[in-house]
This record gives C-alpha cells, structure tokens and sequence, in this order.
C-alpha cells in the first residue's frame, strides 16, 4: 500500500520540477518589481502630463512584455505539474493544496492578464486616469499571484489547519486563515516580494548605467535611475528585515533546514552567525553521512540565538541534535518519530482492512483517533518518518545550504551598497563621471538574479526530503510513470526553455540597444 | 442548509462553465491554426495575428484557471488525469507555451529563431491545442484505463499514459469537432472584429468548409454518444455500472440540460447560419455564447444524474464521479465564497474586451504600428 518509488524516478522528477521552476523564477520577479515602478512612472507622468515620463513608461514596459510573455509560458508548467508528475502528493494534499493555486487563477492571474492586455492595447483608447490604473492593477496582480502561490509553498513547509481523513486518505482543510495566515506564508511572501522589487530596480539601474555610459538617453537614464535607485534601496533594506523574519519563523517550523544553512553539528547557546566560512567533509560521520567541519570561518558571536529567539541564551539546536535527539532541550529523535509515525501509519492499515471486512466500530472508533489532537501532536505530524528508512536520510545537503544561504546574505546586503551609492552619485551629479560605477551597475543586473535563484535552491533543497515537511517524503510523492518518460520530458523542457530564454535575452538585448521610441 | 452534495454541484457547474468559456475562447487557437493558409498578403497576416494576439492572454488564463480550480474542487482528477494520462497532457501544455511567447517574438528584430517559427508555434497551438483539449474531453465519456488503490493513488493501464485516447474514434471526432469549432469561432471572430474587406470575403468563404466540418464530426459524436453506453454510479452503494443509453438517459431526466443542449446548438448554428448567407458581423457573439452552452450542457451530461465523470473502462469501481473525487465539505465550501468574485472578474474583462475592441482593427493602425505582434 505503500510504495517507495524508484529513486532514479524520484530524482528525474526532481529534476524536472526544479528545471521548471528554475526557469520560471529567472522571469517572474523581474514582472513583480518592474510592473510597480513603471506605475510609478506612469503615475508621474499622469501627474505632471510631462511627455518625457510617458515614453519612459512606455519604454520600460516594451522590456516589460518581452519578460512577461515567457514568464507566463514557463508558469503554465508548474501549474499542472503537480498533477503530472507528483500525482500521490496532488491527491494527499489536494484538498489544501489545489485551494491557493485556484485562487491564485481566478482572484489574482485574471486581474494581471486582462490588465497587462489594457495596459498595452489601451492607449489613446480609454482615458488617462483608467490607463493609469489599469497599470497599477497589473502590478498589484501580479503580486497577488505570488502571494496565493507562496501560500501554497509555505503550506509544504509548514503543513498548517489541516486534518487527516482516513477514509479518503487525504489531508483537508478544516481552517483556510490558518493556511493564508501560516506564519512562514506571511514572512515568505514578503522577503520574495521585495527581492522582486529589488531586482526591477537594479536591472533598471543597470540598463539606464548602460544608457549613460554610451551618453543617449541622459534624461531618461537620469530619471529611471532616480525611481529604481529609490525603489530598489528601500526594498534592499526590507528584503534584508524580512529575511531575518524567515530565519526566524524558519528556527521554528524547520529546525533542521536553520542548522543546514549554518552548518551547525552541536546545538548550543550563545550560537555564533558564520559570516563567512569554508566547510570540508570530516572523518566523522551521524549514520552514513559525514560530518562537515569549518577548514575557515569568520563568526559574529551569539548572533544566531539573538536570531533565534531574540537573547543570546536562546539555544539553538544542531543537526547532531535534530538527529539523535536531545531530551534535556526536549528534542525527539529521529528514531522515536520513525516509531510514532509508523503507528500513524499502521493505525491507517488498520482502518483499511476494517473497512474491507466492514467493521464500521473499528473504523469509527479510528476515524476518530485521526481527528484527536493529542494524537495528531504526538503521532500523526511524524506520518512522513514512516517512510524514512534510516535517520541520516532527513539531513538535507549541508554543503548547499550552507553556500547558498551566505552567497544569498552577502548579495543582500552587496545591494544596499550599490543603490546607495547610484543615488549618492546621482544627487551629487558626478554619475557620469564615475564610470566605473556604471559599468559595476549594468553588470549587477545579473546579481539579483544569482541571489533569488539561491534563495529557492535553499527554501527547496534545504527541506529534504520532504515535499511536505514531516509528512510526506519526496519518495512516495511521484507519480507512477516510466523513469523514461519523465527523462524525456526534461529534456524536452530542457531544450524548449533553453532556446527560449536565448530568443528572451537577444530580443530584450536588441530592445535595449534600439532605446526608446520618440 | 448548504450540502456537500450541493457543493459538489455547485463546483461541476463551475467547472462546466470554465469549460465552455475555454473552448469559446479557443477562437483565438481556430484563428492561429489559419496562419498560413487563410491570409494573402502579410498585412492580412498582420491583421489576424493582432486579431487574435489581443485576446490570447484571456485563453491561456482561462486554462490556468481551469486547472486550478478543477484542482481545488476535484483533486482526485487532477491527480488521476494528469499524472495518469502524462503525456497527453504534457503535449497540450506544451502547444500552450510555445505560444505564449510567439506572439510577442514573432516580430521583434533579434528573435533569434525567425518569424516563421513563431508563426509555426502559433500554427501547432492552434491546431493541436483544441483538438488534444476536445480528444481528453472525448475521454469522459469513453473511459480510460485506470485503477485506484486504498489509497486513492493512480495505476495507469497503458504505456501510453493518454496517447491511446487517440485511438478511439469518438474521442478523435470530438477532437475533431472542439478544432473545427474554434476554427469556425476564430473566422467568425476575423469577420467581426477586422475591417478589411478582403479579408472578410476570404473568412467567409473559408466558413463553409470548416463549419460543415464541425457539423460532421460534432454529429457523429453526439449521436454516437447517445446511443451508447455509460457509466452510471449508484451514491447508495458507490458502486459504478453499465447502463445502455446513459448519456441519452441523461438528457431526458434532466430536462434543464436538455434546454441548455438544444438552445446551444442552435444558437451555434444561427451564428454560422447568419455569417454564412447574411454576412453578419455580430455571429461570433451566437455561436460565442452557443458554444459556452453547448460545452457546459455536454459536462452536466458527463457528471450529473449519477454518472462517473472520468470512467475508467478497467477498472470501473475506481472511475471518479463528482462525489467521489471532490474536495471535502469545508474547502467545497471555502472555494464557493472565493467564486462570488467571479461575476467581478468576468466584469472587468468585459471592460478590458470592450475598451481594447473599441476600434476595429485596420491596415492603416498596423502600419503605423503601435503595440504590433
């Protein structure tokens, strides 16, 4: 009844959604910064009726299209992929899961299409003010969109507002705010946002550095840098506040992924914050996985309990801890929650096979285990260890973790610095006197980019091997194809998304050079 | 009192309806799948590309939406369907995503891999979007090969996870019928919205042919379709049987669908009647809403009146009806309150569909060359 798929099929799988959402993510923040600071533009220009603001607005939305178009392509993917390729889990958490990403299409992606259709096709059509606010109504629909959608990956984190149903074997919904108001939904939300906000501005920044650098286009170079350089400093600073608010929900809902990305073996107090480090496998091993030591580190002392829990008394589990478990700090064991979510599990058999021999008492009296509390906080939250074979499996990729979380940090706060200083350069009006800046910011553009996809690969790789976090592993989450089909399709994926971003960037590239229209 | 048997209705009618909008809005697909063959001159060409690349978004949006919500009020399809039936679905979302970006590609300088491959993309989407969409659809009421374990998870019976649905003759004439129909819709819609008299002349003497071919196809399938067997689900027992005549059955206990039916393909046929022998511009809006009426009459027939949606022909104690394959009490009823916003959405869209349709669409705008797919 309860089949561990082929690990190359899981891997395939894998690949693939990552591929897929890989790719996806290089477009979609750029839709969520760049679509509020062309409303913002166009907002001034609606105020001030200054024709120089409309061909600005109008020139960055060309660039904003051409992103857009394969954001949308590269989205309707991952929409159904959970169907294709990850059918057991779509069934266990549909009733939860499907909620947000429906939501996400009639509440949010709607607004932002029909808008991005106006917003184009609408000048000189309809007046002004409704351009104006068609315009706006993209952004915030776009927005929208990515908040139902990391409502729905917040919940595979931190599985929230839910009761299992023995009967249809499925987890369901019993508290939609618990689900939209999951704390790790809330912080998730808010540190991507602004790192898309971020990002449109640094590659507006960058692309006007371009225009001064070749001296075209000063004033609209000037302006933009004055909007982005703005826009993108005070969503540098939120995304560095925000990304502390998730370390901490992190700390909470996922111990394990928070000791992964610092690297931390030993829980302790006074925990220090590596700022910088180089990790090398050591000799010593937690089952058959080696432990990873520090070959160098520079570390801010404390700094991860203050993180944590707000004092540098806070103890702050380690992977060690996570692992075998720590009865003083009342830490379980990965062991004991193998045990307590095999009785979950074999509670579940039991209800099957009275079922089948209709001993409605039995099931009763089990279904109503199911929905106890004490039951569901003691046993049924460990469902997913069940399928663990050996406890070192639950260690995610320390290495991964580690190098991405603080190549990620150090982009973030790399950003602050660049934005203060186009500003800094722009009110003094030595901007095109420092060429080196402006040659720094154009290829900054791609930097942002490194730091979001990082971002993901940490939220993502960080939590194995769940695809539900102590509920269901990956392994039991894939759907029962060929390991075959699913190799073709990533490679199909693989060439169509390839030859597609390289159509993107020429054309974006082209776009860039050819400037805008007069 | 609000019932999970209520809600389980209340989200197939809404699932009907995405349904119905979906292969209404597929015009745009019907006017793509004529790239090459419709247009003379490439300012003809011109014109339907931004005919059609002003309305593309609506369709690709519906889609999502389709899935989503068939997702949160059906998960048991979604996950049987799509994960069962992998590669039929596979290829219609590819078709879907090279013509996402087509559009927007085809003319700007720099696109790397040329026009006519955009304008390829734009011709695949449109041929094989609506008839791989209408072929799945042939396969609620032809069955697939599938069965459920205890715990409600998928085992496809093919290799072909989907591709066999090709094989069926019905599921092809459905097929066939969803291609021509948007063909129909998409020349319709030409004839309405562009203002270019050749190309109105040329529309409408290529109506004949592909209205008569939905005809046939779309006859036969129905006819077909009522005369054979279905899959009749017992909520009692949760049992699934045969039962001859079920769809035909279907139509005459539920006299409302029946209506719905009828006033559907009439309106359809008035539409294509009018364009064909009055010229009439406004047909699209007959055959627009005949369509929707029509596809929502056929998924009240599919799920409705104690019959499995999706049957599997192996395995039929597993086939998923409405009751079975819904979402549980409370999110039915969590997404009910999310659908009131509906009548807003379809609102706004209308606002946006009127303010971009204000003018019709000219050779001397293409030339000037605003926004310009």
């Amino acid at each position: 009844m309860f089949e561990s798929f082929d690990l190359s099929l899981v891997d395939w799988s894998r690949a693939q959604f990552a591929l897929t959402a890989v790719y996806h993510w290089l477009f979609v923040p750029l839709t969520l910064g760049l679509s509020f600071i062309i409303a913002i533009m166009e907002t001034i220009y609606v105020r001030t009726g200054n024709e120089e603001w409309k061909r600005m607005t109008k020139f960055w939305m060309t660039l904003f299209g051409i992103n857009f178009a394969i954001g949308v392509a590269t989205g309707l993917i991952l929409e159904f992929e959970f169907g294709t390729n990850w059918s057991n889990y779509s069934w266990f958490v549909g009733d939860i899961f499907g909620a947000p990403l429906a939501i996400e299409g009639i509440l949010a992606f709607f607004l932002e299409s029909t808008f991005v259709a106006v917003m184009f096709f609408g000048w000189e059509k309809i007046s002004k003010r409704a351009h104006l606010i068609s315009t706006w109504l993209v952004a915030i629909g776009a927005n929208l969109s990515a908040l139902w959608i990391l409502v729905a990956n917040a919940w595979m984190q931190n599985p929230v507002g839910m009761v299992f149903n023995p009967e249809t074997a499925r987890n369901e919904m019993i508290s939609f705010w618990e689900v939209l108001f999951n704390e790790v939904a809330v912080s998730k939300f808010l540190h991507t946002i602004s790192s898309g906000f971020l990002l449109g501005s640094m590659f507006v920044v960058g692309i006007s550095a371009y225009y001064l650098l070749k001296n075209r286009e000063i004033l609209l170079a000037k302006r933009s840098i004055l909007i982005a350089g703005i826009f993108g400093l005070l969503s540098s600073l939120l995304v560095i506040y925000t990304g502390d608010i998730s370390a901490r929900t992190l700390a909470k809902a996922q111990p394990m992924k928070f000791a992964a990305f610092e690297a931390l073996y030993e829980g302790k107090e006074r925990a220090g914050l590596v700022a910088v480090g180089v990790l090398r496998e050591s000799d010593r091993k937690i089952g058959d996985k080696a432990v990873n030591d520090f070959v160098f580190r520079i570390e801010i002392p404390g700094f991860l309990s203050v993180m944590t829990g707000g004092s540098p008394e806070t103890f702050v589990p380690g992977i060690s801890d996570l692992v075998n478990g720590n009865p003083e700090r009342g830490l379980l064991s990965v062991s004991e929650k193998m045990e307590r979510g095999r009785i979950a599990r074999d509670l579940l058999i039991e209800y099957k096979e009275a079922r089948k021999i209709n001993d409605t008492e039995i099931a009763e009296s089990i279904a109503a285990t199911f929905r106890d509390r004490k039951f569901n906080e003691e046993f049924f939250r460990y469902f997913g260890y069940a399928s663990i074979d050996k406890p070192e499996e639950v260690i995610p990729g320390v290495k991964v973790s580690f190098y991405t979380f603080h190549v990620m940090v150090m982009l973030g706060f790399l950003f602050i610095l660049i934005f203060s200083l186009a500003l800094l350069f722009l009110f003094r009006g030595t901007l095109r006197k420092n060429k080196w800046f402006l040659w720094i910011a154009l290829f900054s553009i791609l930097l942002p980019y490194v730091a979001s996809e990082l971002g993901w690969v940490l939220a993502e790789m960080g939590r194995q091997p769940w695809i539900i976090q102590d509920l269901m592993p990956v392994t039991t989450a894939v759907t029962h194809v060929s390991t075959g089909s699913v190799i073709t399709t990533f490679i199909l994926f693989a060439v169509l998304f390839t030859i597609l971003l390289i159509a993107e960037v020429s054309i974006m590239i082209r776009q860039i050079k050819i400037g805008p229209k007069n | 009192m609000i019932s999970h048997m209520f809600l389980q209705a209340y989200w197939w009618i809404i699932i009907s309806l995405l349904a119905g909008l979906l292969v209404f809005l597929m015009f745009v697909q019907g006017g793509q799948s004529m790239i090459f063959s419709l247009p003379k001159t490439e300012l003809q060409k011109a014109m339907l590309v931004n005919a059609m690349g002003r309305k593309w978004g609506f369709t690709f949006t519906t889609l999502v939406t389709f899935g989503g919500a068939f997702f949160a009020s059906f998960p048991l399809f979604y996950s049987v369907s799509f994960g069962g039936a992998y590669w039929m679905w596979i290829a219609i979302l590819f078709s879907f995503i090279i013509q996402a970006v087509a559009y927007e590609y085809r003319s700007k300088p720099s696109n790397v891999l040329g026009q006519k491959t955009f304008d390829t993309f734009l011709f695949i989407n449109g041929s094989l979007g609506p008839f791989l969409i209408g072929t799945v659809v042939g396969t609620f009421f032809t069955g697939s090969q599938f069965s459920l374990n205890e715990l409600n998870q998928v085992k496809w019976g093919t290799p072909w996870h989907g591709l066999e649905a090709l094989l069926n003759v019905r599921n092809l004439a459905l097929g066939l019928a969803v291609l021509f129909l948007a063909r129909t819709n998409g020349l319709l819609y030409l004839m309405n919205t562009v203002d270019d008299d050749d190309l109105f002349e040329r529309s409408r003497r290529k109506l004949s042919m592909d209205s008569i071919s939905f005809l046939v196809f779309f006859l036969f399938f129905v006819i077909v379709l009522l005369l054979s067997e279905g899959f009749a689900y017992d909520r009692a027992t949760g049992t699934v049987s045969m039962e001859k005549f079920k769809y035909l059955h279907n139509l005459l206990q539920m006299p409302l669908v029946m209506v719905i039916f009828l006033a559907g393909v009439i309106s359809v046929l008035y539409g294509i009647g009018a364009a064909l022998f009055k010229a009439k511009r406004s047909a699209i809006w007959y055959t627009g809403a005949g369509t929707i009426l029509a596809v929502m009459a056929l998924f009240f027939i599919a799920g409705f009146n104690g019959t499995a949606f999706y049957p599997s022909v192996s395995d039929p104690g597993s086939s998923l009806t409405i009751d079975k394959a819904s979402s549980s009490f409370f999110t039915l009823k969590t997404m009910m309150y999310v659908s009131f916003f509906v009548p807003f959405v379809i609102a706004y869209i209308w606002y946006a569909w009127k303010a971009i349709n204000r003018k019709k669409i000219t050779g001397d705008e293409i030339m000037k060359g605003r926004h310009l797919y």
